[in-house]
């Protein structure tokens, strides 16, 4: 167990070149396995039903077949596995020589071995079936990663600059669509290469317009492929992201559009505003659908509460029902995807079990990161397979055109909208934007569903252009990045301060538009707010949760997480080593509440005990910190670098010096000036001893306890522990004169308590003893 | 400021245009809504402030309609706190939600966010003594809270402590025999030296694209 949990740079050279040749042995007899098996598909394809020559089959008589192959009924599933098994363990590959994915982005090394892999295709034999199939990519491939990057969108930064989105979205992808189509028109015109085969000048305006449209959009895939590893600041990712996300709607308008015109031929003005028309329609439309089952999704997990195990199906399934009923009326199926995502997220997070959060977030990191890499693959070898027209001109005027269009496009765009942003942005900010205009797979497929005679053009255009932006920019972004010295992702340490004042400052700003008597956003903000609260979370969210307003929900959210992980990593570990301050909470009380001379008395006698305590806070705090920066960034690569997994060499240390310090807190019945905390839910909620407990606190209004729960999930003295606790009545806590104010309880407090406590517990996941499943992760590489 | 009660005399916004590094055209929007909020009066008082109704369902509202008669946002010398403002005070506090230009100096940038920091910082430390106590803290989250019911009381005290442990923590090893009285403007500083406020707090209907340089209030 140890082993696997290495990391992965420490192994020598000569390790990481052994277990590469492992690999490419493993893979070769995979490639083996796919011939073998594409040769036998396809000899079964090409026979009727009648004239089998029976390579299964023997016609003679023979005794009972012992052994035989029978592969037409598990042709398709195999091939399917198998392709998905090449590119898992390419990606596997891909880790075990850091410095190859250090310069390398990843995409561009699966395009490697897609090409690879088609190669070899096509050298066993002359025809290699065509693998993606635009059905597979649009309904298969394309939606978990879709779905991945709208569920965990961060809704601030991209309301905050929607704006500047939708202006680089639409705006941007229009005038690149019409830049290059028109241009590239006019290249056809003019170029008469005697050498090609292809009479340029054939190709009309409408086709160019069409091709155009489709080379134009950026690429979510793609972005988020190389985006990923840059760690830019979040105001750049967002932007491009947020545009590669949205420019869907405008892309298939264009295309439908063009594809339109070419049918009947003629264009006309009316066409031109139904077009617009049909713009809004689109993405509208589209958001809406998202935004219905999105809905429909929080509403059902209001129910949940008994059938845990469900749940997540139920968030992968409505948002797919969303994506297909979008595709159902050519609709935009991305941005109903998205909507339904950013919908659904916080009511179903206040919904559902932590157990079903942590289920859709592995599965849907899991989805996406092997469709993402299936879908470079098959790029790869779709570029192998197709039919090529090689025609010079044609394709290096499309990358030079779709370049200029690019920089273009984005510094005027940016000259208008900084008019009206109060951060602006710099000239760098406009060149990482402009370079990190990638194209992909989408437009691939798009190509590929083509019926223009002049498609397989087209096709090798856009392959050049897809090559050209994931080889060339993908690998120079990163250097780029440092030269320029971009600000870098803020590995923000998000406090409790900072959530304070963040909603200090919101309610400050709507204060003052309200004093200047000026309807600005923050009071449109505040009054979505208001509805919010008032209306849609009492119907969307089960229980009490819906009365809880924000600043509370982050900090339960962090507390049980840091609890989960005090408690699992042993907090007691850290105690003599990085915090040599023994701050606590007596220091901080103000100066009149204690006389000076009672001071030294006081503390001399819990001084050991007492700083430990704090410590342990400390240690709170600063997994806090961690785990919100966790919380932030929704990329594929900090899921794997999860506080929970790392250190798992002192992991048994700090359990037993957990164990220690539970005996030792155990014994006292001094008193520690922690501010009880009785009605925090979020530690009870801590107490996940095992799943199917439910650990109620017997009748504990009026004994004050001390709310860390310092036991390990495992041990049943656990329970044990804090009955006694409880019944010792505990650590009492001495808090000068404000006191009188702390113990003032409350039964609904109880009450709420409660059910917060068995709605947590009450997954009826995996009996006590497999809880371990923290300890199990992997840390997947990045 | 004079007591006309029809149109100032343009002198007197132009001056205070200069001060305040607003345009001629905000000041005499805002001049107006003074008037409105006032009554007609050259004065405001906190009663005037409690007229205005879509600020009853702010949790912050004391503490906001405090920050305009608090006298150290007026000037970093003054002390204490007025019972009515004049015109003049009440742009000074506006102007501490400008928004940035475009084009700042980092010591201008590093100026402006002393600035709006304080003002935060004065609203928070009620009784003016330089310091925000344990009290303050517990106080400001609760009122953040208070608009959701009796559920707020004990996990509002409990986010208050954590995050004073926090600060305590970030600002630096203490000695146990010291008292952490509260926070200090220093170390306020530095607790939201992630923060970004000057770009967070503005309000864009007073924006200022006239005056070529940046006006430091």
């Amino acid at each position: 167990m140890f082993s696997r949990m290495a990391p992965r740079g420490r192994s020598g050279l000569g390790r990481s070149l052994a277990e590469l040749g492992l690999l490419l042995l493993a893979i070769l007899v995979l490639l083996d396995g796919t011939v073998l098996s594409l040769e036998a598909a396809t000899s079964s394809e090409i026979d009727t039903h009648e004239g089998k020559p029976g390579t299964h089959k023997n016609t003679s008589k023979k005794s009972f077949p012992v052994l035989g192959i029978k592969y037409d009924d598990v042709s398709v599933p195999f091939e399917i596995s198998l392709w998905v098994l090449l590119a898992s363990l390419m990606k596997l590959g891909f880790h075990l020589i850091p410095r190859l994915s250090n310069v390398v982005p990843e995409s561009c090394l699966l395009i490697s071995v897609g090409l690879l892999v088609g190669g070899i295709l096509k050298l066993a034999r002359d025809e290699v079936p065509p693998v993606l199939s635009d059905r597979i990519f649009f309904l298969c491939l394309l939606p978990p990663i879709i779905l991945d990057a709208g569920y965990f969108l961060p809704i601030r930064p991209f309301v905050e600059n929607i704006g500047t989105i939708l202006m680089f979205a639409v705006v941007g992808t229009l005038w690149n669509a019409f830049f290059v189509g028109g241009l590239i028109y006019a290249v056809c015109q003019i170029a008469q290469d005697k050498y090609s085969e292809i009479d340029l000048s054939n190709i009309g305006i409408l086709p160019c317009l069409l091709f155009g449209s489709i080379i134009s959009a950026v690429d979510p895939v793609a972005v988020l492929a190389v985006f990923e590893e840059i760690h830019i600041n979040e105001l750049l990712h967002i932007l491009v992201f947020g545009e590669s996300l949205l420019n869907d709607a405008v892309t298939v308008v264009l295309y439908h559009l063009f594809e339109e015109f070419m049918e009947s031929g003629s264009v006309s003005a009316v066409d031109a505003i139904l077009g617009l028309v049909s713009f809004l329609i689109v993405a509208l439309g589209g958001v809406l659908v998202g935004a219905f089952y999105g809905i429909l999704a929080a509403f059902t997990s209001r129910f949940t509460s008994h059938t845990r195990v469900i749940e997540p199906l139920f968030v992968f399934l409505y948002s797919y029902m969303a994506y297909l009923s979008a595709e159902v009326f050519h609709l935009s199926g991305i941005m109903s995807l998205i909507a339904c995502g950013a919908v659904m997220r916080p009511y179903v997070e206040a919904n559902i079990s932590h157990k079903s959060h942590t289920t859709i977030k592995y599965f849907l990191k899991m989805w996406s990161s092997v469709s993402e890499t299936l879908i470079f693959i098959f790029l790869g070898v779709a570029t192998v397979e197709g039919e090529h027209h090689w025609n010079w001109v044609f394709l290096t005027s499309t990358v030079v055109l779709c370049l200029v269009a690019r920089v273009i496009g984005v510094v005027g765009l940016t000259y208008i909208i900084n008019k009206f942003r109060i951060v602006k942005l710099t000239t760098k900010d406009q060149f990482i934007i402009a370079y990190g205009g990638l194209r992909g797979a989408i437009a691939f497929s798009l190509g590929f569903i083509l019926h223009s005679e002049h498609k397989k053009i087209f096709l090798t255009a856009i392959i050049t252009v897809i090559f050209f932006t994931v080889f060339v920019q993908g690998m120079t972004i990163k250097p780029l990045v440092e030269l320029l010295a971009v600000k870098k992702k803020h590995e923000a340490k998000r406090s409790i301060n900072e959530e304070i004042h963040t909603r200090f400052l919101d309610h400050l700003l709507t204060g003052i538009e309200d004093i200047c008597g000026h309807y600005g956003h923050h009071h449109w903000k505040n009054k979505l707010n208001r509805f919010n609260k008032k209306y849609v979370k009492k119907i969307l969210i089960a229980g009490d949760r819906s009365k809880e307003p924000q600043l509370i929900a982050f900090y339960h959210k962090l507390e049980m997480k840091n609890a989960i992980q005090m408690v699992e990593s042993g907090g007691g570990s850290k105690l003599n080593s990085t915090f040599p301050s023994t701050v606590s909470m007596q220091n901080i009380q103000p100066k009149i509440h204690s006389p000076p001379s009672a001071r030294p008395s006081e503390r001399a006698l819990p001084q050991l005990t007492k700083g430990r305590e704090e410590e342990i806070r400390q240690i709170l705090r600063t997994n806090l910190q961690k785990t919100r920066q966790r919380l932030q960034s929704y990329n594929r690569h900090t899921l794997v670098v999860d506080p929970d997994e790392e250190g798992f060499d002192d992991l048994i240390l700090k359990k037993r010096r957990m164990m220690e310090l539970d005996w030792k807190l155990k014994q006292m019945t001094n008193y520690l000036t922690v501010p009880r905390s009785q009605g925090s839910p979020t530690m009870s909620r801590a107490r996940m001893a095992s799943d199917s407990q439910a650990y109620v606190k017997p009748g504990a209004e009026n004994v004050p306890t001390i709310k860390i729960d310092l036991a390990s999930p495992q041990s049943p003295d656990s329970v044990r522990l804090l009955d006694e606790v409880v019944q010792d009545q505990g650590l009492t806590m001495s808090l000068p004169s404000s006191s009188s104010r702390a113990y003032k309880t409350s039964g609904k407090d109880d009450g709420r308590d409660q059910q917060k406590l068995l709605r947590c517990l009450s997954d009826p996941g995996p009996d006590v003893d497999d809880d371990e499943d923290y300890d199990d992760d992997e840390p997947v590489p990045t | 400021m004079g007591a006309l009660k029809s149109t100032p005399a343009p002198i007197e916004h132009h001056d205070l245009s200069e001060k305040t590094g607003f345009s001629l055209r905000q000041i005499r929007v805002l001049h107006k809504r003074f008037k409105q909020l006032s009554d007609g009066d050259d004065v405001l008082r906190r009663e005037d402030f409690l007229g205005i109704s879509s600020l009853k369902y702010n949790p912050i509202r004391k503490e906001i309609i405090e920050a305009f008669f608090n006298r150290r946002n007026f000037s970093p010398s003054c002390e204490g706190r007025a019972n009515e403002i004049d015109f003049e005070e009440f742009l000074v506090v506006m102007s501490h939600f400008k928004p940035p230009c475009s084009k700042m100096t980092d010591e201008q940038r590093k100026n402006i966010r002393r600035e709006k920091l304080k003002f935060i910082f004065n609203m928070h430390d009620s009784d003016g003594d330089g310091l925000i106590t344990l009290e303050d803290y517990r106080h400001l989250v609760e009122e953040l809270l208070s608009r959701s019911g009796a559920l707020g009381k004990e996990t509002s005290r409990a986010i208050a402590d954590a995050a004073m442990f926090e600060v305590a923590r970030t600002v630096g090893h203490r000695d146990p025999d010291e008292f952490y009285e509260g926070i200090t403007f220093e170390h306020f500083l530095k607790l939201l030296s992630n923060f970004d406020i000057e770009s967070r707090m503005n309000i864009r209907f007073l924006k200022t694209d006239v005056i070529p340089g940046c006006r430091l209030g």
